[in-house]
């Protein structure tokens, strides 16, 4: 006889539980005292995210996937309202302090489109985008925790390679500022919601609770992003200076790269990553979904055997996760949430782009037996 | 131990590896010499270390 008790993981008990809080508070506390404040409450933040995105299941590939093969728009709809309530606040916000907070504006180019669509592919792939990869790996998905590393170096590589890309053909930065800038994004959001839900299979117009909720909260704490870095929230700089810090470590020269040869990204090499907006808030997330998961007892899940070709195919795709994100200006998250709440016209782009590139990577993920 | 215990302990090792490596290579962290707390109202202007910024020589 199987028992429920025997079937249901075991819960974790108050000692531990107790402990995933303290650790998370004695590291924000650590941080502000050895390196600054302003480095603590982004360690706060990158916790929150991690623990918004893990413990309400928040995501981005899932929902795209959900929309195209099931017609099931409630978490496209839910990425889009935390898209507009930020953009409620940031856009007018850096218009009246252009100098202390800067949007995520980058220019619309041919790169740049190819970027994403080879992103959206990538992201159905391993299923996981910028910010999935990083909560996958820390709630313990083997897949993600492969992809890291090489999206890392992918994300190295782009950013090394970016200025030759840009020179195939970059348009000027396009953005939508002040009262009509806002009005026309909350009106584009508005409209793309409106046709997921003419699209949404019957019965799949409603959004659940846990979505709202985490909609919400996803957007204030991509506002005190903004407020405490002083630019939005973003992943991929963070995982290609990780890498930058490792070659860099193991002697390699970089200076052929007119990228990390700029004064800022020196200094990013030279200062701590513990110094870093991206980096830390990466880490929090990480951090955040591992306690998430092990609160809810989630670790002892085993690893899903998967046939050979699907580990190689993670490869491949984290690569090209890290460097079609650095040609497109962002992932889901510096160009697709933080573009578009503050009104850059590539997050748009970006979106349509990496969209059409979905279909494609639902196709291939099948065929790399990565469905299981 | 096959199950994501294992996943987890990997991927904490790596990024302990990695700023270990970092805070070996990195100038050291100086909270005297930190920004303030918060971007917004401090009157200094943001890095532009980010994923969408276009980066020029200027």
């Amino acid at each position: 006889m199987t028992s429920a008790a025997a079937i249901a993981p075991a819960r974790s008990s108050t000692l531990t539980r107790t402990g995933l809080i303290l650790g998370a508070l004695v590291a924000i506390l650590g941080l502000s005292a050895t390196a600054g404040v302003r480095y603590g409450l982004l360690l706060a933040v990158g916790l929150g995210f991690g623990l918004i995105l893990e413990g309400f299941r928040f995501g981005f590939a899932g929902p795209w996937r959900a929309m195209i093969l099931r017609r099931e728009p409630a978490g496209l709809i839910a990425q889009l309202l935390s898209i507009a309530l930020v953009a409620l606040v940031a856009i007018p916000l850096i218009a009246n302090n252009g100098t202390e907070l800067i949007g995520a504006h980058a220019p619309v180019g041919y790169a740049m489109i190819g970027g994403a669509f080879v992103f959206g592919a990538c992201m159905q792939i391993v299923l996981g985008c910028g910010s999935g990869t990083l909560v996958n790996a820390g709630s313990g998905n083997p897949v993600s925790a492969l992809a890291l590393p090489f999206f890392a170096i992918g994300s190295f590589a782009g950013a090394y390679h970016l200025l030759w890309w840009t020179n195939l053909g970059t348009a000027p930065v396009v953005v939508l500022s002040g009262t009509s800038g806002l009005v026309l994004t909350l009106a584009g959001l508005a409209a793309v919601a409106g046709l997921a839900l003419y699209l949404a299979a019957p019965g799949a117009r409603s959004l659940p609770r846990r979505l709202w909720i985490a909609a919400g909260l996803l957007a204030v704490l991509a506002l005190a992003n903004l407020v405490v870095a002083g630019q939005p929230w973003g992943v991929v700089y963070g995982l290609g200076l990780w890498a930058a810090k490792g070659v860099t470590a193991l002697g390699m020269d970089i200076s052929g790269s007119a990228f990390w040869t700029l004064p800022t990204n020196q200094a990013r090499i030279a200062e701590s990553l513990l110094t870093d907006v991206t980096s830390l808030t990466n880490i929090g997330i990480i951090g955040g979904a591992f306690i998430i998961a092990a609160w809810r007892s989630g670790l002892s899940a085993r690893l899903p055997q998967l046939p050979l070709r699907a580990w190689i195919g993670t490869i491949i795709a984290g690569f090209l996760l890290g460097y079609s994100s650095r040609l497109a200006f962002g992932c889901n998250v510096g160009a697709f949430f933080s573009g578009i709440s503050t009104g850059s016209l590539h997050g748009w782009v970006w979106f349509v782009a990496a969209f059409a590139g979905a279909f494609q990577g639902i196709r291939i993920r099948k065929a790399l037996g990565l469905d299981g | 131990m096959m199950t994501r215990r294992l996943t987890v302990v990997t991927v904490f090792a790596l990024l302990l590896g990695l700023l270990g490596v970092d805070l070996a290579n990195s100038a050291p962290l100086d909270p005297f010499q930190a920004p303030p707390a918060l971007a917004l109202g401090s009157g200094l202007a943001g890095a532009g270390a980010h994923c969408a910024a276009l980066p020029t020589a200027d």
